[in-house]
């Protein structure tokens, strides 16, 4: 689904990411780990060309996203996006910051939008505060609603970076139970996190990155229990 | 029971001959010939009316400048690495030319070269001063207005923009209310410097609150009252403004309350 070919991202003379390659295949939950500066939120925002690479390519169910003819605005809409500090819009309600792109979009009508934002908040226990404004809500509650915000554009793909590393720790589990729910679902997911716990129990497959690179990869309980590189170890030794 | 002609007429012939008059005598004539005599109050409520209009033009026509000036360059400095757009380049210099020899030269100075030389031959000075102070406005209320963009949070636009929503709808919906918020007190600010500085369109003809004024002094031979008076109508409507611009601030921080 995704192709990432020797993707480069340099900001002016320092190297962030040094020629990573990956295939992400649909219907798979993907961790990302690694110490902090490694790479991995640049990573996950070349995917969607929050950051433009340096060099390399990104394939996008078979459509190169750093083209220059490609529609971004077209391809983001398949490629939903939680981030750390939620960045849901202040100005407007709830119910607004869902329906927003959904509508200007064109992907659906007004009453349909509002219909379905409804039902998706109510999926994940949030129904009430459709009329409220961000600034009225928790942390744990400001994520889901981001969750829901990109749900409602019906992606192929949810990325996540580090969503729960800027939330109180009691209001992680709320936020990683709407994580869980999704993967079981089937929603191809990128999680960029240091929840290792989420990591080894949702996802299918983990990447360690360090200094730009994918050092180790594999499936989360051999690469937790089993990890082969020094760098990796001496990783899963502090955050274990 | 004399009416209040006669008496003004009666005391105004004693300060002429020279009499010893009290100052309420004095205080009543030269008031009554700065706002009652011949109606002139009704010069000073069609100086208000001018004023009025012609800050009104101006403020649209230097938000709709300043929005546009604002966009293209804040759009020119948020371009991705290789994705330049010549067209918006262009613009971008020329706009910067405009913002630069707008706030580089006085308002006096443009509104003499707009009214003498460029519509040296049109007799709407109002509409001459509206158009001239609008352009002014705009230079400053684009850098208001792009100081505002910039404070908000990137996370915004990116958050727009990964939604897939295109940069013109992002500004719009997201950036752009946000941003006004931050700005309305400097907004307000230039407002009311807009409103006061339409006194100045008095040098080329525009019949404002102050040409109504400069017109009592040229027929009475006394500013005091006529100056002041217009001073202090100055004052109300600013205080009237200031007032109304805290409401609208209030009601746009509705989406703050917790």
């Amino acid at each position: 689904m995704i192709v990432v070919k020797d993707l480069v991202k340099r900001f002016g003379e320092l190297t962030v990411l040094n020629g990573v390659s990956e295939h992400f295949k649909k219907g798979e939950c993907v961790c990302i780990i690694g110490p902090s500066g490694s790479g991995k939120s640049t990573f996950l925002r070349c995917l969607n060309l929050l950051e433009t690479p340096t060099s390399g390519e990104i394939l996008f169910d078979g459509v190169s996203m750093t083209d220059q003819k490609t529609d971004i605005n077209r391809m983001r809409q398949k490629m939903g996006m939680v981030f750390q500090h939620f960045n849901l819009f202040p100005n407007m309600t709830i119910l607004n910051n869902i329906t927003l792109a959904p509508v200007r979009t064109g992907l659906m009508d007004k009453a349909k939008a509002e219909q379905e934002a409804m039902s998706l908040l109510q999926r994940v226990g949030l129904a009430d505060k459709a009329k409220n404004y961000p600034a009225q809500l928790s942390g744990g509650q400001k994520q889901r609603i981001a969750i829901v915000r990109a749900l409602a554009m019906h992606p192929e793909v949810m990325l996540f970076d580090e969503p729960t590393s800027a939330l109180d720790p009691e209001m992680v589990g709320e936020v990683l139970d709407v994580m869980k729910a999704l993967a079981m679902e089937g929603m191809t997911m990128l999680v960029v996190t240091h929840e290792m716990g989420f990591a080894r129990e949702v996802s299918n497959r983990v990447l360690f990155l360090d200094e730009g690179n994918i050092v180790e990869q594999g499936e989360p309980h051999n690469l937790f229990y089993n990890p082969q590189s020094d760098r990796l170890k001496s990783f899963l030794a502090k955050v274990l | 029971m004399v009416s209040s002609l006669e008496q003004y007429t009666a005391w105004k012939a004693l300060m002429v001959a020279g009499e010893p008059t009290t100052a309420w005598q004095k205080f009543y004539v030269q008031f009554y010939q700065a706002f009652i005599e011949n109606d002139r109050w009704q010069q000073y409520i069609n100086g208000v009316g001018t004023t009025l209009l012609v800050t009104l033009l101006a403020l649209l026509l230097g938000i709709a400048l300043g929005i546009i000036v604002a966009v293209v360059r804040t759009a020119h400095d948020q371009q991705r690495p290789g994705h330049r757009n010549p067209v918006l380049s262009v613009l971008n210099a020329i706009l910067k030319v405009y913002v630069t020899v707008i706030r580089g030269t006085p308002m006096m100075v443009q509104l003499m070269i707009m009214g003498f030389v460029i519509f040296a031959s049109s007799r709407n000075y109002v509409m001459v001063g509206a158009l001239t102070l609008g352009i002014n406005s705009g230079a400053y209320t684009a850098e208001i207005i792009r100081g505002g963009l910039m404070s908000v949070d990137a996370g915004q636009m990116e958050a727009g923009r990964s939604l897939g929503l295109n940069y013109a709808d992002t500004m719009r919906f997201i950036i752009v209310p946000q941003a006004i918020k931050a700005i309305l007190p400097a907004l307000g600010n230039e407002f009311i410097v807009l409103l006061k500085d339409t006194s100045l369109i008095s040098v080329i003809g525009g019949k404002e609150l102050l040409y109504a004024a400069r017109g009592v002094v040229s027929r009475t031979y006394e500013a005091m009252y006529p100056y002041v008076g217009t001073a202090i109508i100055y004052l109300l409507l600013v205080m009237l403004f200031t007032w109304l611009l805290g409401i609208f601030e209030r009601r746009l921080r509705a989406s703050d309350r917790r």
